[in-house]
Parts: C-alpha cells; structure tokens; sequence
C-alpha cells in the first residue's frame, strides 16, 4: 500500500511529447483513472511509473521511495497488459506464481497465494491448463491473478478490457471494480473509454496532448469539466456548446446566442461581468434541458432534425438558432422532425466557457 | 463449376509430377543401396527390390576415408551450427527488439554476402587459411559455412523473435526478472522451436555443401567433399551407397523443420 507521486515528468519520443510536465498524486488505496484520448500520452505515462520507459525529466515515488532510477522489478509494483502478456509457454498456475517464484517465496507460500488469487478471480479449475486453451476473457483473468498474487504496493493496469466483446466488457469491468475493493491496492487504470473511467474511478485524471487536464471525481468530471475539451470529450452524448455574447441590460446579465436570449442566476452573472471579453460558450448537457411542447416564460423556440428512441428514453436533435443541441427526453415523449418545441436550459447547470481559453467557470 | 474442377485438377497434376520428378530418383537411389552388387549391375532394372541386403552400403562404409570423413562431417555441421547461432541470435534479436539507425540497410547487406559466389570466396579464403595456419583444418570449412549460414540465421531468428510479444519480456520485468532473465525466461523458451529449425537449417546446409570443403582442406575431408572427387572413379555401388548416406540426414532434418519453414513463410500447415 502506498502513494503514487509523479512530479514534472517528461517523457518525448523525438519531437513528439508524449508526457510534458506531468503532475499527479495518487492516495494510498486510491483508484485513479488516466483518461483520454489515443495517443495522448496515458499509457506512456503508465509505462514510466512502471519502468517500462525511462522519463527524460520529473522523479516518480512509490510510497516515500524514489523509484525513478530503478529498474521496473524493484518498483514494487505489478501490471496487467492490454495484451494480457500472459505466458504462454507456462500453466496458469505457473503464471499466476511467476512474480512469487522471482522473489523466492516458499514453496507453500506460493501454492497459498496462487491459490487464493486464482480464487478471487474464480479460475481454481483452470490451474493446470496453458493459456491457449483458454478465452480472452480467462486470459484477463490470469493476467490480473498475475498482478494480484504478489500483492504489489501499487497496481497499473493499461486498457485491460478493451480486448474483450462488449457484453464480457461490462460483466469484468463489475467484477473488477468488487476486485480492487477488496484488495484495497492503490491502483492507476488507463482507459479511452470514459463509460470505464465514471464507473470504476474514485477520481479520474483526464489527459490530452501529454498533459493532465483534470484531475477530480467522476462527478466532478462530468458535472464541471475544466474546459471546454472535457465536456466535449466526456458524456454520451457530449455536452452541448452554444455561442453567446454577454450583453448588459437594465444592469442585468443577459447571455445572447443565436437561438435566443439566456439570463444567468445571479451568482453566475457576477462572474460573467467580471470576464474581459464578451464572447462566451454556454455548456449544457442534454439532460439539463427541458422540453416542452408549447412556448412558456424563458424557453428558447428550436425544430426537431431527429428523434432516437433508446429505450429508457428519447434522444432528440434539433436546430437552435444557427446551432444544433441535443436533448434527452422521457421515453413517452411524442416528438417528430420539423415539428417546433420550446427548451428551457436548466440555468443552474450551465457550464460557462471563456470561448478565447477554452477555459470553464463556475460561479461557485 | 466443371471448369474450376478442371483447373484443380490439372494444379494437383502439376504437383504430382514435381513430386515424382524427386521422389523418384530419392527411390531409385534409395532401392539400389540396399540391393546387393549383382542386382546393381544387372539391366533391365527392377522397379521393386526382390532382394533386401546391406551388402553394398557395408562395403560403402567399410571403404577407406569413409568413416573418418563422416565423422569430419558431423564435426563441421555441429561446429558451424553453435557458431552461426551463437553470432546469428543475438543479431537476430537485436535487429527484432531495437530500432536504429541504417536498420533497413544492415538488414540488406546481411543479404547481400550471399551475392557472391562461394568459389570467389574459397581461393582467397584458402590462401589467407593457409597464412593463418588453419588451412587443411575443420574449423576452416566450419568459418566458411557459418559465413553461408549466418544471413539465413540472422534472418530467420530474428523473424522468431519479432513473434515472441514484446509485452511478454515486460511483463517478465514487472514481475521481478531483469533484461537477461526476462530474455532467458520467456523469449528464449518461446523462440527456441524456431531456433532449433534455424539450426537444423545451417546443419544441412553445411552437410551438404561440397565446394568450399573441397577447396579447403586435403586430407580432412566431409564426407560430401570426399564423394564428390571419389565418385567419378568408384564402381557402382559404392556410388549408390554415398549417395543414400548423402541424402539421409538432409530428408529426415527437412522433415523436422518443414513446419517452421512454413510458418516462415507465412503457410500453416494443417
């Protein structure tokens, strides 16, 4: 058990910088996600709190030992591959005890640990077989057994569910999230699946370009995304941008885009006259919005382009002003294309975006 | 439907007659060592043995030089394969795990030494062996072989390990190994099926080869070396016999290794 602490790492690949000035702290028994797009920079991350790649720049801890200049094997640390690189010239017994025969353990201490690993993963009759003839799935199981049976002071595990079909996906990713409950490890997952990264994270780091963006709760995340790439990036479907002018009127705030006038809470409005341009993205995501089939006080007029029935409810895109948004609805809600409705955006939930920055703000 | 039949047949026809243009001298070869001295001279020939006997492939081994030359030539084999192996896997495995600078072209000029002929090869080398005193000696033909064979191994082990997963030596390091035990933990065990068809490979080449062992030595000839300037004045049988023991170890090491040159080529074979 123990803290991850990586200061001002940089990692570059020629000109490319795969990590640039990276900054994270991950808490004793904590699971933090590193999430982002491909090619940001999240596994290069990983493989250099793993030892896997040497940082140009930047020192790692593990717990309060620098682990920068050492080797991945004395870091203390196990890893599960997106590959699952478990080995195939070995039994998923021997697999599983690779890491406890490196370390010399005693032969029972061995038998013990693989058995209980193998058993929290629930492959004890599998034991004896090579990992071609098992499935994906029970090969993921092995890797992560693997990881867990030299119970490691911290756990990285690099897209481990991506290799699976969807329905395995879901089920593993459950089972995995009893898993590392239960082992209490501090663990760093990456994913580019941010369905993964709400479900399992206690916090989610989200990285782009080689930096880390945000770094906070699931919620946090979802409900206050930094800037404006955050909401965009994370949600299904993304948040909804709308561009807006800030106006003064009568002393009032009134934030005008192209499908109507929105008037900020008060708090909001404060912030809002404080900034130094008038330009502003209004960030709203589609279940902050009310639809409406008749006009009323405060709605915007928008034309329905398309309606998605998903089943637990409706998903419908429409035209506002210049600017397509997309709306949930409840499932019964009647709706067809080019039919008109009123939406009135939940003013509270508004994400305000400083369009030159990109940057969020939040009034409180 | 009848057409595409048609055309299967006449490539399954086209395979049957490559087939019998090598099998059948392998038979006829095959047939007549084991058939006793007047059999072999007798015309017209049998197709099918009537008779089964060890007489002239006996009368082969028992032939002065014989057995000293085969023994010369299991020595060379052996010699060439530990060496081209001990160069060749380690530059195959640098050229598979390491990118760096002018790979593509290294890459080339390793091909490139089989571009010339191993006659322009064996004078100078024959001269400059006999300045270093190794000239007449085993371990001088075992050099030149391993010279023929190292591109082919360099090559081929290297093509073995670009298909042991990098991940898999990584995860041997996350899980307490260094390089060195990673590489003989869990690369090596996994390359070694390729490894060992890479050296049966240089094993048969070396077997085989008669030119470069001709030019280089005088009395410590392999045994092909030995048949090729003895076959021309010996009767018959003895010519038979030499050519059965010749062609023995080559079949049945293709035979072992068939699999992996497949798999090298990209062909599963079923």
């Amino acid at each position: 058990m123990a803290e991850i602490r990586v200061e001002n790492v940089r990692k570059t690949f020629g000109k490319v910088k795969a990590v640039w000035d990276v900054n994270l702290n991950v808490r004793d028994r904590e699971f933090t996600v590193l999430l982002g797009p491909s090619g940001c920079g999240k596994t290069t991350l990983l493989r250099c709190i793993a030892g896997l790649e040497q940082v140009d720049q930047g020192r790692i801890f593990i717990g309060d030992r620098d682990v920068t200049d050492l080797p991945p094997r004395r870091r203390q640390l196990a890893m599960v591959f997106q590959s699952y690189a478990v080995f195939p010239h070995l039994t998923v017994f021997e697999n599983i005890a690779f890491g406890l025969r490196m370390q010399h353990k005693p032969k029972d201490e061995i038998e013990k640990q693989v058995q209980s690993a193998a058993k929290l993963l629930h492959i004890e009759e599998l034991l004896d077989r090579y990992p071609a003839q098992l499935s994906g799935g029970q090969r993921q199981r092995v890797a992560v057994a693997r990881a867990i049976a030299v119970q490691p002071q911290v756990l990285l595990l690099d897209e481990p569910l991506s290799n699976l079909d969807a329905l395995l996906r879901l089920e593993m990713r459950a089972e995995l999230k009893r898993l590392l409950e239960e082992i209490e490890t501090t663990t760093l997952y990456v994913t580019h699946d941010q369905v993964e990264a709400m479900s399992l994270g206690d916090r989610i780091a989200v990285m782009r370009d080689g930096q880390i963006l945000q770094y906070d709760t699931p919620l946090n995340v979802y409900n206050r995304p930094a800037n404006l790439f955050i909401g965009g990036f994370i949600g299904t479907p993304p948040m909804n941008f709308l561009e807006g002018e800030i106006r003064t009127e009568d002393d009032r705030v009134v934030v005008h885009t192209g499908g109507g006038d929105i008037y900020p809470p008060p708090k909001a409005q404060a912030m809002l006259r404080q900034l130094k341009e008038p330009e502003v993205l209004v960030g709203i995501r589609a279940e902050n919005i009310e639809t409406l089939h008749t006009p009323a006080e405060g709605t915007l007029q928008a034309e329905v382009l398309v309606v998605e029935p998903l089943g637990s409810h409706n998903l419908i895109t429409m035209q506002l002003g210049p600017e397509q948004i997309k709306v949930n609805t409840d499932a019964d809600f009647k709706a067809q294309p080019g039919q008109t409705l009123w939406l009135r955006l939940n003013a509270d939930k508004i994400c305000w975006i400083e369009k030159s920055s990109g940057r969020a703000m939040y009034p409180d | 439907m009848t057409r595409r039949r048609i055309g299967r047949g006449l490539v399954y026809l086209l395979a049957i007659m490559i087939a019998l243009w090598i099998l059948i001298p392998i038979y006829l070869i095959t047939i007549t060592a084991f058939s006793p001295k007047d059999v072999i001279y007798s015309w017209p020939k049998s197709l099918f043995p009537r008779v089964i006997s060890l007489e002239t492939l006996l009368f082969f081994i028992k032939a002065q030089y014989v057995l000293d030359s085969l023994k010369n030539s299991v020595i060379v084999a052996l010699l060439s394969l530990a060496i081209s192996l001990v160069i060749g896997a380690p530059a195959g495995y640098g050229l598979a795990r390491h990118t760096f600078p002018g790979k593509d072209v290294f890459r080339l000029m390793i091909l490139s030494t089989r571009a010339f002929p191993i006659v322009i090869l064996s004078i100078p080398l024959a001269v400059t062996f006999m300045q270093w005193g190794l000239y007449d000696s085993l371990i001088s033909v075992a050099f030149l072989h391993v010279a023929m064979a190292l591109p082919t191994t360099i090559l081929v082990t290297s093509s073995v390990f670009m298909g042991v997963s990098k991940e898999l030596e990584e995860a041997a390091q996350v899980f307490g190994c260094n390089r060195m035990q990673a590489f003989m933990r869990v690369a090596l065990p996994l390359a070694l099926p390729g490894l060992a068809a890479s050296a049966i490979f240089t094993f048969v080449l070396s077997w085989n080869e008669v030119f470069a062992a001709t030019i280089l030595t005088l009395y410590n000839r392999t045994l092909p070396a030995r048949l090729f300037i003895q076959l021309q004045a010996s009767p018959l049988p003895f010519r038979f016999a030499g050519g059965f023991f010749i062609l023995i170890p080559a079949i049945t090491f293709m035979f072992f290794i068939r699999r992996y040159l497949f798999s090298l080529w990209g062909i599963t074979l079923r």
